[in-house]
């Protein structure tokens, strides 16, 4: 094994995502100009705006990371707000939901948040799962309107689940301690995003250039098989290629990637089943060209406490 | 001290599309500056603060919203924020409530002889009940008939009445949109009943359009 140094780790893999979005920023001009013609096309603009938002997402978790721990809990912090926010807008509720949606936006979200900063691995993990989902029918029962009460319970408790306790996995890699990997947990975070995200775009371009057939027509139309095929196996690949900044082996990091990218994959067509039937096609309008930011997260929401899981259970002691 | 209201006003309109994150369609027209009157579904304080935050800010200041005498004229701060910020009509929704010789028709026709346009809900209150919208009172039709060259423009404003119901203090951070329809007027001899049914088909059109299913 040859030895890189932190500092080395990050200046390759800043050239290696700005190598990648230049790229793309490139061939998504190119397009314009000829295939479009400087017209407007659906596809090749969507694409461009992609794009665009690829370079302010990977600059604005850039920065978070910069910033350290504090950085990076306070961005999962708030994309776990906005993404509550996206999925409270859609779901059914009723005036008696007012004060169970109110402490979970004001409480509960910044509270598991907190509790990743403390480090506090006990109450981190059953926060939710056992308080939230004791306390919050506690707040709907107290307004005394009983209609739909089990579906409106059940509806918020997913919710949190999904937006905040899944999401806040991403930050408390942080809190794990890998011998041998000590100062170096910031990795295991781009690790993650990365392989995840890198899987979404592939699927998308496999899809568009060589989809046939659909996997899931009822729920995602767009999805093909020669899509998640090809996408999972070069997310897959990169996620092999990238195990030098992880405490993976190669084949451990292939095979690590292999699980969160299939995760990710049903989390977006879980995602896309409420979507569906809602009735709305994006869950916001925050990110342009991608909807809301839980269009952009549902493959790490279901990803990431799995990723930890498994990283907790075989790299810590 | 107009500059501290025109503060106040930026402060409300900025606080209000921050928590709602209110996205303005203009589905059936665009933000022209003609002089309208802006119909719209109840169920929310916000309701005013939000049609008027997505107004651009030169047809703002020739909005005025109408609102009933009787929650607006209590209190100072109340009467204050109707009266200096919001430049508020205030009409007496109780019988026998309004001073002698002056109808409530007769200060909205006022206001929009001055030349204003005006923001008013024909539910008359907020809707807190499971009706997805109330029937009319009768006040639209009057103005649309007495002054038939202003637009009357529907106006859906979607989840504003989960972000902060009636009685409600802390605000729901709930995404908000606000749907502009197609401007209608009166069609000549149109029965009462007849145009209050199609305003209010209208809204519901409206609302089909906004909602997810």
């Amino acid at each position: 094994m040859f030895h890189v140094s932190p500092r080395e780790h990050t200046f390759l893999l800043l050239a290696g995502v700005i190598g990648i979005l230049s790229l793309a920023s490139v061939v998504g001009f190119a397009l314009k100009f000829t295939v479009a013609r400087g017209e407007p096309h659906s596809t090749i603009d969507n694409l461009n705006s992609r794009v665009k938002a690829w370079w302010w997402m990977a600059a604005v978790i850039g920065l978070a990371l910069g910033a350290g721990k504090e950085g990076v809990i306070a961005l999962f912090a708030f994309a776990s707000f906005v993404a509550l926010r996206e999925y409270a807008t859609i779901a059914p509720g009723r005036r008696g939901d007012h004060w169970s949606l109110v402490s979970s936006f004001f409480i509960v979200v910044p509270f598991q948040y907190f509790l990743v900063w403390l480090e506090w691995y006990g109450l981190f993990s059953i926060f939710i799962p056992v308080y939230a989902f004791l306390v919050m029918p506690m707040l709907t029962v107290a307004s005394a309107d009983t209609r739909n009460f089990m579906q409106r319970a059940a509806t918020l408790q997913w919710g949190l689940m999904i937006t905040t306790f899944c999401l806040s996995h991403v930050p408390a890699l942080l809190t794990l301690d890998i011998p041998g990997y000590e100062g170096r947990n910031a990795f295991l975070i781009v690790y993650l995003v990365l392989v995840v995200q890198l899987s979404d775009v592939f699927q998308y371009v496999w899809g568009k250039l060589f989809g046939k057939r659909k996997v899931a027509p009822h729920v995602s139309p767009s999805k093909t098989v020669e899509g998640l095929v090809g996408g999972v196996a070069s997310a897959v690949v990169a996620g092999a290629c990238l195990w030098w900044i992880t405490p993976f082996t190669p084949a451990q990091s292939a095979l690590i990637a292999l699980v969160i990218t299939i995760l990710g994959f049903f989390g977006g067509l879980v995602m896309s089943a409420i979507k569906r039937d809602r009735g709305v096609k994006d869950w916001g309008t925050l990110i342009e060209g991608h909807g809301g930011v839980l269009d952009r997260l549902d493959s790490v929401c279901f990803s990431a406490p799995i990723f930890f899981h498994v990283v907790r259970y075989w790299w810590t002691p | 001290m107009v500059f501290l209201n025109d503060a106040i006003a930026t402060g409300i309109t900025m606080f209000t599309r921050l928590v709602t994150g209110a996205q303005a369609r203009w589905i059936g027209c665009g933000p022209q500056a003609k002089q309208r009157v802006y119909f719209g579904n109840h169920s929310s304080h916000a309701d005013f603060a939000l049609i008027w935050a997505s107004l651009p800010s030169d047809l703002r200041v020739r909005t005025r919203p109408v609102a009933g005498a009787d929650y607006w004229g209590k209190g100072r701060i109340r009467k204050y924020l109707i009266n200096e910020v919001l430049r508020g009509v205030l009409v007496e929704r109780r019988p026998g409530g309004a001073p002698a010789g002056e109808s409530a028709l007769d200060i909205l026709l006022a206001a929009l002889d001055a030349g204003d346009s005006l923001i008013i809900f024909p539910e008359g209150t907020r809707n807190t009940t499971d009706e997805i919208l109330l029937p009319f009172k009768s006040g639209l039709y009057n103005l649309a008939n007495q002054r038939p060259e202003v637009e009357l423009v529907p106006v859906w404003l979607e989840n504003l009445g989960r972000v902060l119901p009636k009685g409600e203090i802390v605000p729901l951070p709930l995404l908000c949109s606000i749907n502009f329809g197609t401007p209608m007027r009166v069609n000549g001899e149109e029965p009462k009943a007849v145009f209050l049914d199609r305003a209010r088909q209208a809204l519901l059109d409206l609302a089909k359009f906004a909602r997810p299913a």
